[in-house]
């Protein structure tokens, strides 16, 4: 497969909803579709980041309401094991038709989870909606943290938005405050599971969307799914979306397909590496654990 | 991976791959995966007479050992599912209640339930005759893949006090296939219902398509025995693996599970040893050839069931 996965169409888009846009991290196209999603009666209910205890430690929460998505929009640059609800999702919660946003290992989770259904009983068909967001790494709490707080010298719980772009990772503060850090320089906090991630897009989203490739405050779409292209065309159609072709935008998909080629090269060499990291008695090399060869 | 492993768990030679040897590799004739130790014993197959016989099915049978029976009715629980499996690709041929059949007959596809009880030797008979008799011998759920809860069994239970060893059915014969949980899903055995119809019955396409579906099934009955929420820790955190999908926490039936910072903790007085986690974990394995056409597969697998 491509290393943008299959897909019906690219665009670049932003939700016509203003109280979205205050809230959302790029052009609010996951907000906005679950939204739509909701008021159509295509999903009961989706499984977003919401808050926990802790400034900017997301915890996955069933969201039945706008106001309830609104509250957990933006990003956080931090794990949200959104999967622990999917199965809970179908019963304490009672959904017949799941939304679910995660990142493209949680899309691949989804999947997993409707096609081999080991212990996801009665899930397979209730998933109506799974949307991905391009993920380049993650991190630790404690690791962002270490960002936040030693790296760009502000609160947690101080800071109004994270962002990664343009080679740095920036914290913008309640107080107006801007304060950065060099991307290269939080390699080292990345977790390891990320460094054999082989997807960057969600190529197995029905949906699935980045900032990358589009100008500020717009986001880059990809359409994946039969069932991503009915919600995408009848979200358009409803005026959710405002929409400029893809080639029209700077700087355009050359940039996505870019670091998705770096990005996968890069994890590819390492799940490579992992085969030979370690010596046997005979002289040839010892293996690690590959996932994409055998449990 | 590190030189010493724990001692329970057998080696996985990484460098040679269990050898899984699809259907779609062998004569047309046998076309499932047997273990070369096993005896031939092929029968000519008795074709069922019922009112709308379909030529074409393959027989499946359900070997009751010990087990609670969640299995079994696992496989009800598909409901119409289970009636358009029955009318259009395979026969029900052996099965506790279901069907009235008291000797282990002949079949294609045979779901073992439950843990062997190495104190009743009907058990170990009828688990070698089921071995001997069938193509494609499957752990059904997690005391015959894993031993489960029968694992905590130490003698001296009502009515059969003098039963208290129980292992695992691969412990006892070659198993082929594994499908862990507690109970299994009941989407989890249609699915391999289907496959296996297609890897028996089906075109080549079909073949190529079930033998990729069943292969990380067949790798899992080759990784051994013992299935704890600790495999997360061994063969996900520690490999460097996990990123925090949640998936773990999510499947668990116990709920023994939960997400701390973003990394599954197990409560092992709670877990119940039946594998689900591990399986689910998309870092146990993920095969990209089946995933990627996950589309394509859901399609065909509804279609079918329509
Ligand atoms: C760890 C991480 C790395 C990313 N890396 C890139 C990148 O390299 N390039 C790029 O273009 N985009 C990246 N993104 C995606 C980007 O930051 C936006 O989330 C995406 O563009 C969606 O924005 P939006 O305005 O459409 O969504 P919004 O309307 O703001 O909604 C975002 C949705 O994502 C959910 N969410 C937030 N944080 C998480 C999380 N940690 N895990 C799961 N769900 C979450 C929220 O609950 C919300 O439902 C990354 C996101 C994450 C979480
Ligand atoms: S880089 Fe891959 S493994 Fe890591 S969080 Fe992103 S999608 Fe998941
Ligand atoms: S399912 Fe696997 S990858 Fe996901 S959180 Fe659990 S152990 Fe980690
Ligand atoms: S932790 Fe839960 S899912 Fe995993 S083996 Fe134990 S009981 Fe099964």
């Amino acid at each position: 497969m491509d290393v943008l996965g299959n897909y019906k169409s690219v665009i670049s888009a932003r939700s016509t909803d203003r109280d979205i846009l205050k809230k959302s991290q790029d052009g609010g196209i996951i907000t906005t579709l679950f939204a739509y999603a909701l008021e159509e009666g295509i999903i009961d209910g989706a499984i977003v980041a919401g808050q926990s205890d802790e400034p900017w430690r997301p915890q996955p929460v069933v969201a039945t309401t706008k106001a309830e998505l609104l509250a957990a929009a933006g990003t956080r640059y931090t794990i949200s094991p959104n999967l622990y609800l999917i199965k809970e999702a179908t019963r304490s919660y009672g959904l017949d038709r799941v939304g679910i946003v995660g990142t493209p290992c949680q899309m691949q989770a989804t999947r997993k989870a409707q096609v081999y259904p080991i212990g996801m009983r009665d899930v397979d068909d209730k998933i109506a909606l799974a949307l991905g967001i391009f993920c380049m790494e993650n991190l630790s709490y404690q690791a962002l943290e270490a960002m936040v707080e030693d790296h760009c010298n502000q609160k947690m719980e101080s800071v109004k938005k994270m962002d990664i772009g343009k080679g740095k990772f920036t914290v913008y503060t309640e107080r107006g405050a801007v304060s950065q850090m060099p991307l290269k320089l939080i390699h080292k906090y990345v977790q390891p599971g990320c460094h054999v991630c082989l997807d960057y897009v969600a190529n197995l989203a029905d949906i699935s969307s980045g900032s990358v490739g589009s100008p500020d405050g717009w986001s880059t779409v990809f359409v994946r799914s039969t069932k991503g292209n009915t919600v995408w065309d009848g979200a358009i159609a409803a005026g959710y979306f405002e929409t400029k072709p893809i080639g029209e935008v700077k700087p355009g998909l050359d940039l996505v397909k870019k670091l998705a080629t770096e990005k996968i090269t890069k994890n590819q060499k390492n799940v490579d590496a992992r085969k030979t990291i370690g010596l046997k008695a005979d002289g040839t090399p010892k293996g690690l654990r590959n996932p994409y060869e055998s449990p | 991976m590190p030189g010493n492993q724990p001692e329970q768990k057998p080696e996985r030679p990484l460098e040679n791959k269990p050898t899984v040897k699809p259907a779609a590799s062998q004569p047309p004739t046998k076309p499932a995966v047997k273990p070369s130790d096993v005896i031939v014993n092929e029968k000519v197959e008795v074709v069922q007479k019922e009112e709308k016989p379909v030529a074409d099915k393959i027989s499946i049978g359900e070997l009751h050992l010990s087990g609670c029976t969640g299995c079994l009715v696992t496989l009800a629980d598909n409901y119409e599912g289970l009636f358009k499996l029955l009318d259009d690709y395979a026969d029900l041929v052996y099965a506790l209640t279901l069907v009235d059949v008291r000797h282990v007959p002949a079949m294609d596809v045979c779901l073992v339930e439950g843990s062997c009880c190495l104190d009743d030797k009907l058990s170990v008979e009828e688990l070698k005759e089921a071995r001997a008799k069938s193509k494609v011998l499957v752990a059904y759920g997690a005391c015959a893949a894993y031993g489960n809860i029968t694992r905590f069994c130490r003698g001296g239970q009502w009515n059969q006090p003098g039963q208290e060893a129980f292992v695992p059915i691969s412990e006892v014969v070659d198993v082929d296939l594994y499908l862990p949980s507690c109970p299994p899903c009941p989407q989890a055995v249609r699915n391999v219902a289907v496959m296996a119809y297609l890897l028996l019955r089906g075109n080549d396409e079909q073949k190529n398509l079930a033998t990729a579906y069943l292969t990380p099934l067949m790798q899992l009955a080759q990784r051994g025995d013992t299935a704890c929420g600790c495999d997360l820790m061994y063969d996900v955190i520690n490999q460097g693996l996990c990123m925090g999908c949640g998936t773990c926490a999510g499947t668990c039936p116990v709920r023994a599970v939960t997400m701390e910072y973003g990394r599954p903790n197990v409560n092992r007085d709670l877990c119940i040893k039946c594998g689900a986690c591990y399986a689910q974990c998309p870092r146990s394995w993920f095969n990209f050839d089946v995933m990627n056409n996950y589309e394509g597969i859901m399609d065909a697998i509804k279609g079918a069931m329509q």
